[in-house]
Order: C-alpha cells, then sequence, then structure tokens
C-alpha cells in the first residue's frame, strides 16, 4: 500500500508499504529517517518513541498505516536550523548520552514532559521517564539533563 | 538515504580542547542527539537485502535433514544457506573452536543458529525461514549443571571425555587449618543478560571480487575478523571490519553474533545484506552471564580476621565455550574478595551443559563470587559481634599485601578506606509521617502507604583485575598523525577499540591534546586497516589503548622534534603547548611550521606481562592491576508483599587517576544499575534448557524509577605502573553494588536469602 504523512513538518509518501509494517519501520527503512530507534519493537523501551499529531507514542506499536495524513514528529525534527534544541543541548552537556541508543527516545520523552510541566519535580520526572529504558548511564545523569533542560527553558 | 559510507562512526574534528583531567564533551554527542550517529542497524544500502536466522527449538537434538525447496520458492527470497554452504571451517569461539557458525548435524541450545535466509523484506525472510523444515530428532539434555559431571550425564560435545571446560584449583597456606569461628553457606546467582539497547546488527557489502566488507558493533574487531575468515575460508585482507555505531555492549558483543551470517549471505547472493536481532532473538543472539553454584566456608580469629577461606564454585558454561575458561579463572583467582588470608582452598569449575551459552558480563566472574563472600563476611561480622563495616576494613587488603595467588598487591589498595568512606557518606533521611507513594516499594502501583516497610543498610567490597590475564598478549595499537591543516596543527588518531559507548573516543582526543598539544583531534573510524586495539572488555581500553595512544603521540613528538632539530639547526628543541621551544625558553617555531609534510607513527603497546598459574596451587602473577571499589545500599521492603525500593546506592571507588571525571562517574553509576539489577529483578529463567522469558516485558532491567540517587566518591591512587596512573573503571561498579543491595534486603527482612535475583517470594515466605 502507499501511506502519505507529514514527517518532520515535510509532506512525504512512501510506496509498497506491507500493512504489518510499523511506523519505526517505515521512517527508518523506508523514509531515511533512523533516529527513531529500535531496541525492543514491542512497546516496553521507548527508543522509539515519536510525535503522532503532537501525542509521543512508541512507533514501533503504531502500524505505518495508522498514520495516514498525520503529522509524526521524530527526533531529527527537535532541532531548528542547526540550533539544537535546549532539551538536546543538555543531555549532551550533562554526560546523559553514553551509548546513546535510549537518547532519542528520551528527548522526544523529555520535551513532552517539559511542555506539559514546565517545572518538574524530581519524582514528576522520574515517573515521566519510566517508560523510558537506559542501560548505561543508570539515570543520574539523564535526571541532571532534564532538570538543566527545565531550567534553560523556563527563562 | 546516504549509504554506509557517509554513515558510519564520526570523523569530526573537534576543537574544543579538554586535556587529560578535564571532562571535555563527547566528540559524537551531538551526533547522538540529533538522530544522525549511525548504529549498526541503521545502516542500509541501495540494493541490499534483509538476513534472518532460523534457530533450533530444542535443546540437544541431532539434525536429520533440513529442506530448503520451500522457502527457496517464497517470491523476494535470494538465498537459504545452512551448514553445507560454509566455505570455510565450520567452526568459531573465542578460546576453543567449539561452536558451528551454523548448527551441523547437531544442536546443543534452544536457539542455536540453523539456517539462515535472505530476502527482500524481513518479514518475507522470517515466513521463509518458518518454511525451512528441519527434522530433528530429539537427544535428552543436561540442563543441571550440578548433574553435567556425572558419570551418566548426556555428554554436550560428543568429541570430549565429559562436560568440563575448566576447572581451577587454588591451595596456599596450611592444607588443613582450623579456627575458632568458622562460618559456611551455599549461594546461588541467576542468569543475567547483558541487555544492551542496540540490537545485534550489521551490514555486509561484497567487493565483487570475493571478498566482503562489513559494518558491526562489536567489542573487538580483529577477533572478530580471525573467527570471520576461518568461516568463510578467507585472508584478512578480504575481510574488512568497521566498527559502526554501538549501542551498549557490556560483554555481550565479545562473541560473533551475525558477523559470519551477513558475510555468507552477501558472498551468497552477491548484495549487501543487513541483518538486525528483534529483542526475543538477542536473547539467543548472545551469550548470557554464568549462573552460578557457590559454597563458602570462612575460619576466623574471636576477633573475626580471617584465618582461612575454602570456596567451590561452579558455573554453568551452557553449550559453548565462550570465554567460560577465563570466567574460571576469575571466579578461581578472585573469588574470595579483597581480603588477606592465610589459607584457602578454592576449586571454580566451568562446564558445558545444553542451556545457553554463558560468556562474558562486565564483572566477569568476580560478580558471582561477591555476592557469596560478601554475605559471608556479613554473617562473620555478626557472628563475632564486631561491625559490618569494621570487619571489611580489619580484613581488607593493603597494598603490600599477597593476594590468595601469591602476587604482591603493588599498588593501592584501599579497602579500608573505601569501605569506611561509603559508611561515612550522609544516609537519606528517616521516613517521617506521609510519603510520596513513589518513594516507597510498589511505587505508583499504590500497594503500601508504609505500612509493613522496614529499612535496612548493606555493605560490600570487592576488587577486579583489569586486562587481559594469566599470560595473554594483551597489547594494543595506535596510530597517530600530525599534519598541519589551514595552518592548524591538526591530529588523527587511529585504534581499532570498540567505542561503545563508554567514551574512549574522548580520551583518545585528550591524550592526543594533552601530548601534542594541538586542540583538534581526530577520531578515525575505528577499522582492521590498523592493529588491533585488543578487546573493549575487562576495564582495559582507557589502560591499554590510551597507553598505546600515549606511545604513538611520544613517537610523533620525537620524530617532528627531530624534523626542526634539522630545519632549524638547533638542538635541546621541546614541545610546549603547540609551540617549538628552545632550551632558553625561546619559542623558535610554531608546531604547523615544521608540519610541512605530515607525521604518522604507529605503535604496539603492552603492560606488563601476566603469567599462567601454577595448575597444581593456583599460585602465580595472574594479573596486571586490581581496581577496588565499595558500596552502601539503602533499600525500603515491604515486607508483607516482598517488594524492594532501593533507597540510596551510594559508593566509593579508587580510579587511579581520572583522566576524565565525569565519565568516571557516569561509568559507575550505570555500572552500579547493572548490578543492583541482579540483586533484585534480572534473570534470564530457563527451565529444561528453554529460555521462558526472552523480552523486556518479561527479563526486567532497572528504570528511572528504580534506581535511587547515588552518591559517587572517587579516589585517585595513582598507578605507578600504569599510564598516566589509571586505573580500570567499568567492572567494580557492578560487582559490589548488588551484594550491597542483597545485604540490605537482609537486613531490613532478616532473611538469610541465599539466592539473587532476589524475588518477592523469597522474602514473604
Ligand atoms: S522499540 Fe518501541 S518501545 Fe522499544
Ligand atoms: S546511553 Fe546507552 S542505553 Fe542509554
Amino acid at each position: 500500500m502507499r501511506i502519505e504523512l507529514t514527517v518532520n513538518g515535510t509532506r512525504r509518501e512512501a510506496d509498497d508499504v506491507w500493512e504489518g509494517e510499523s511506523l519505526l519501520y517505515a521512517l527508518r527503512e523506508r523514509l531515511g529517517l533512523p533516529g527513531s530507534k529500535n531496541a525492543c519493537e514491542q512497546g516496553e523501551c521507548g527508543s522509539c518513541t515519536v510525535y503522532l499529531d503532537g501525542t509521543p507514542v512508541c512507533s514501533c506499536l503504531v502500524a505505518a498505516g495508522q498514520a495516514q495524513g498525520r503529522e509524526v514528529t521524530t527526533v531529527e525534527g527537535l532541532r531548528e536550523g542547526d540550533e539544537l534544541d535546549p532539551v538536546q543541548q543538555a543531555f549532551v552537556e550533562k554526560g546523559a548520552v553514553q551509548c546513546g541508543f535510549c537518547t532519542p527516545g528520551f528527548l522526544m520523552s523529555t520535551k513532552d514532559l517539559l511542555q506539559r510541566n514546565p517545572n518538574p519535580s524530581d519524582p514528576e520526572i522520574r515517573e515521566a521517564l519510566a517508560g523510558n529504558l537506559c542501560r548505561c548511564t543508570g539515570y543520574e545523569k539523564i535526571l541532571d539533563a532534564v532538570r538543566a533542560a527545565a531550567a534553560v527553558t523556563q527563562r | 538515504m546516504t549509504s554506509t559510507e557517509t554513515r558510519t562512526v564520526p570523523t569530526t574534528a573537534s576543537g574544543e580542547g579538554g586535556r587529560l583531567g578535564d571532562s571535555p564533551l563527547r566528540p559524537d554527542g551531538t551526533l547522538k542527539v540529533t538522530g544522525e550517529f549511525a548504529y549498526s542497524s541503521d545502516l542500509w544500502h541501495d540494493d541490499m537485502v534483509w538476513g534472518v536466522t532460523l534457530r533450533s527449538p530444542h535443546p540437544h537434538a541431532r539434525i536429520r535433514s533440513i529442506d530448503v525447496t520451500d522457502a527457496l520458492r517464497v517470491p523476494g527470497v535470494s538465498a537459504v544457506l545452512t551448514a553445507a554452504d560454509v566455505p570455510g571451517e565450520n567452526a568459531i569461539g573465542l578460546e576453543h573452536l567449539d561452536t558451528p557458525a551454523l548448527a551441523d548435524g547437531v544442536v546443543r541450545y534452544q536457539g542455536e543458529p540453523v539456517a539462515l535466509v535472505a530476502a527482500d523484506h524481513p518479514e518475507t525472510a522470517r515466513r521463509a525461514a518458518k518454511r525451512v523444515v528441519v527434522d530433528y530428532e530429539v537427544l535428552p539434555a543436561v540442563t543441571d549443571p550440578r548433574r553435567a559431571l556425572d558419570a551418566d550425564a548426556p555428554l554436550v560435545h560428543a568429541s570430549r571425555e565429559d562436560n568440563l571446560v575448566r576447572a581451577m584449583k587454588i591451595r596456599r597456606g596450611d592444607p588443613a587449618p582450623t579456627a575458632p569461628v568458622v562460618v559456611a553457606l551455599d549461594f546461588e546467582v541467576g542468569m543475567q543478560d547483558q541487555a544492551f539497547l542496540g540490537p545485534e546488527s550489521g551490514l555486509a557489502v561484497p567487493d565483487g571480487e570475493g571478498g566482503v566488507d562489513l559494518y558491526v558493533a562489536t567489542q573487538w574487531l580483529h577477533v572478530d575478523q580471525t573467527q570471520v575468515c576461518r568461516v568463510l575460508g578467507l585472508p584478512p585482507e578480504r575481510v574488512r571490519l568497521t566498527l559502526a555505531g554501538v549501542g551498549g555492549a557490556f560483554g555481550g558483543r565479545e562473541d560473533l553474533s551475525m558477523h559470519v551470517h551477513a558475510c555468507l549471505l552477501a558472498l551468497h547472493t552477491g548484495k549487501p545484506v543487513k541483518m538486525s536481532y528483534a529483542r526475543d532473538e538477542s536473547f539467543f543472539g548472545h551469550v548470557h552471564r554464568h549462573p552460578a553454584w557457590l559454597r563458602y566456608e570462612f575460619g576466623a580469629s574471636e576477633e573475626g580476621e580471617l584465618v582461612y577461606a575454602k570456596a567451590d564454585i561452579l558455573f554453568d558454561g551452557g553449550a559453548y565455550a565462550s570465554s567460560t575458561g577465563a570466567v574460571v579463572g576469575n571466579g578461581g583467582t578472585l573469588g574470595l574478595g579483597p581480603y588477606r588470608i592465610p589459607s584457602v582452598h578454592v576449586d571454580a569449575r566451568g562446564v558445558y551443559t545444553n542451556n545457553p551459552p554463558c560468556g562474558a558480563m562486565r564483572g566477569f566472574g568476580c560478580v558471582q563470587a561477591a555476592f557469596a563472600h560478601e554475605a559471608l563476611m556479613d554473617e562473620l561480622a555478626d557472628r563475632v559481634g564486631v561491625d559490618r563495616v569494621e570487619i571489611r576494613a580489619r580484613n581488607g587488603m593493603r597494598e603490600g599485601d599477597l593476594n590468595i595467588t601469591g602476587q604482591v598487591i603493588d599498588s593501592a589498595a584501599p579497602v579500608a578506606e573505601l569501605i569506611r568512606t561509603v559508611r561515612d557518606l550522609p544516609l537519606p533521611p528517616e521516613p517521617v509521617g506521609e510519603r510520596d507513594i513513589r518513594e516507597l516499594p510498589g511505587g505508583a502501583s499504590n500497594t503500601t502507604h508504609g505500612e509493613g516497610v522496614v529499612r535496612g543498610i548493606g555493605y560490600a567490597v570487592t576488587y577486579k583485575n583489569v586486562g587481559f590475564s594469566e599470560g595473554f598478549d594483551d597489547y594494543s595499537t595506535a596510530r597517530v598523525r600530525l599534519e598541519a591543516v589551514a595552518g592548524e596543527p591538526v591530529a588523527t588518531v587511529h585504534t581499532a577499540a570498540a567505542e561503545v559507548g563508554q567514551g574512549l573516543i574522548t580520551i583518545e582526543q585528550q591524550i592526543c591534546r594533552t601530548e601534542l598539544g594541538v586542540d583538534q583531534v581526530v577520531v578515525h573510524p575505528k577499522d582492521t586497516s590498523v592493529g588491533s586495539g585488543g578487546s573493549t572488555s575487562a576495564s582495559r581500553q582507557t589502560y591499554v589503548t590510551g597507553g598505546a595512544v600515549k606511545a604513538a603521540c611520544e613517537a610523533v613528538r620525537t620524530s617532528v622534534l627531530r624534523r626542526a632539530a634539522e630545519a632549524l639547526q638547533r638542538t635541546g628543541l621541546r614541545l610546549d603547548g603547540d609551540k617549538i621551544v628552545a632550551e632558553s625558553g625561546e619559542v623558535v617555531a610554531g608546531l604547523a611550521d615544521v608540519l610541512d609534510e605530515p607525521v604518522e607513527e604507529t605503535v604496539e603497546w603492552r603492560h606488563r606481562p601476566t603469567f599462567p598459574i601454577d595448575p597444581e596451587t593456583g599460585q602465580g602473577n595472574a594479573h596486571v592491576q586490581y581496581a577496588f571499589s565499595a558500596h552502601r545500599a539503602v533499600v525500603d521492603v515491604d515486607t508483607e508483599l516482598g517488594l524492594v525500593k532501593v533507597v540510596a546506592l551510594d559508593t566509593a571507588q579508587d580510579v587511579g587517576r581520572a583522566l576524565n571525571p565525569d565519565a568516571v562517574v557516569g561509568q559507575i553509576q550505570g555500572g552500579s544499575a547493572q548490578g543492583m539489577g541482579l540483586a533484585l529483578m534480572e534473570e534470564i529463567v530457563v527451565t529444561d534448557g528453554h529460555v521462558k522469558n526472552p523480552s523486556f516485558t518479561d527479563y526486567l532491567i532497572p528504570t528511572i524509577l528504580d534506581m535511587p540517587p547515588m552518591q559517587v566518591k572517587v579516589l585517585e591512587y595513582a598507578d605507578p605502573h600504569a599510564p598516566y596512573g589509571v586505573r580500570g573503571v567499568g567492572e567494580p561498579p557492578t560487582i559490589s553494588s548488588g551484594p550491597a543491595v542483597a545485604a540490605a534486603v537482609r537486613a531490613a527482612t532478616g532473611k538469610a536469602l541465599r539466592r539473587v535475583p532476589i524475588r518477592p517470594e523469597h522474602i514473604t515466605f
């Protein structure tokens, strides 16, 4: 089948999409956007998090066809021009990135959190990011990054 | 999309000049937050096809026949391969060539690769793989490692006399020691998974001349290359490996996964082949941490000073050896912990079974042992009435002591300081009044508001060898090039040492900047066009590859100064920053001024040699360096439901010298989380050789809600024998954190808890 959707503000289409393909697969393998990650492909790790019409979803659990005509934002769409989003900047600066495989998902979840709650407490950060697994950092520096990003976005 | 050639690890020059001891930003950080960093599963090629693996459903079976006809008929399928299609020797393995690349006549564990399919879509390939008809004759399996050495146990490898992979003995001091106080226990450790997030994956591109380029996530390119070449029957120059972006490793990428398979399919189809495991396949696609059964006995004086120790340690190696021999070596030589013990009797064994193969994981043989020796140390402390911290300080190794293999500990061994340091760190506040349920066991599941919740505190210490041991020729190669670009000196550092997320590339840049006075350092992609960097394991890369980069920089500096001396007709020149100065301190030239031609040096660097241990006594200088750490865990336990919330996990570690302090802390935090995971939740459940929970739904790793805040105290007692005084950092936190957590749960519940992971039913019943 053919799907048409808007990705990071640009109208995109893909042909010969098999009905069983996930949005994650379509983004990564058909639309040249491998930034969203595939750590589990079963809805458990959050590495594939994108926004579907502004709402964070695990793109591995969304069928590509379900995105027909809708707006998708991926990690590739976070920055404006050459300028990193404050959340991206904070993750780099605070050492929240080791292997980085979890990072795209954390960035999407963090940005969504800060939009809803610009000044989250630690328990609120932990609850909001509980669906994102990281195996490298032990999460301490991720918390540092989220706190730093919150401080910047509030300014 | 761009092709693989442009989507490999970054070659960006970083102008931000972090020297040793600074914490400059990682050079790949920006690529990783923008989604541009190319991991092994992101690779893509115009006309590529997808490879999938058909795996054995049985733990032990004979393959009577394989019929691929139906699979080949599926439209879109370009190849179906079996053992019959292996052109070279069908044998891989890190220590023993006991593992077929594709099962040849017999399968020895559930999940063993049997056939490969290539097709134009991964789903097509998966469906075709289901049409491969394998006629199995199921054989009796040995799945209890405690029975594996029985005379009537089925043989896992028919060519062998028994199921023993390695047995190690350590005998020291009084052969029949006695002591006024004797404590003993049995302990069991479950099977842990590395659970790196980036799946096993890569892209093999045939070169059209019978050779292949493989882009892959791994821990050691050159040992992969050797193994792939053997199976393909090709010389190394025709099998070139490049490191793709690695999504974590933790030991799980030491063995081959899809490497050979993708190359076989690529050479057979003449097309680039991409393979990428789904998470369930990943659980079958790499080795795990050995489950272990441990029996320990300590004899001590009335004051709690150790007189003797006995240990019997059994590791389940699973169907193939992988690095079981070296794990047994570590379990044996390090398995009594960082203590002074006059008389020692240790037996450590690793056996073959028809369970999933086990091999390297962070902490490598020491993790399992630490649960036992630390539980027993607490028991001894309580028996003699000495504080649990003080008993460790009292028995802890000090510099100059002999360890149990008779090796002198010839640099800092601050066991007492480490354990007292964690004790003295501030404790979390005692719970008062109404608490946020997110801070309680069960969390947002709202299982308690504090009733039945008891707090406990636990301590543990460990030590771990750094680098490869027992006489292994453990070296690394570095090539450093210095040239002028647009009037500025630029260094390029080229090693094959794998960056797996730990930040080695940042360290390589810092060393070059420090040694050569340049700001810009390009990290060349990691590949096999330079000599081996050795394995990214055993906490060794900053030490060994760091040592190689340092040596290569020194060689470059010498060449540059020689060249400057000739050109300027001066003697006694030295490099000061990016200036060449005379003895008087007068600046005679800029570094870039003498770089009309680039200077390049390649150096192979070795640490001090280690030696095999004596097979009868276990004595010898087996290890090159030891790293020490201590943890204190504070837990709240819901004693009615058996749920545990770790409230604090604090640690102190001697890192010799922190070349990048932020990265050191990051390693310690991440390592601590993995140890905590093993104590409380992480286990691959294997029943009769079958894995029951190959998913992140059922195999749990700590989330951000599970992890507590961590205070990290870094000590820097430089090791005079190591480059810059560094001491390996990555593994000790994974070893001492789990036993501290287990001790804290014991303290809260009063239960013996002689098994990890601790499950709710162990607490409530
Ligand atoms: S890949 Fe989608 S949740 Fe893990
Ligand atoms: S940085 Fe590796 S999984 Fe998070």
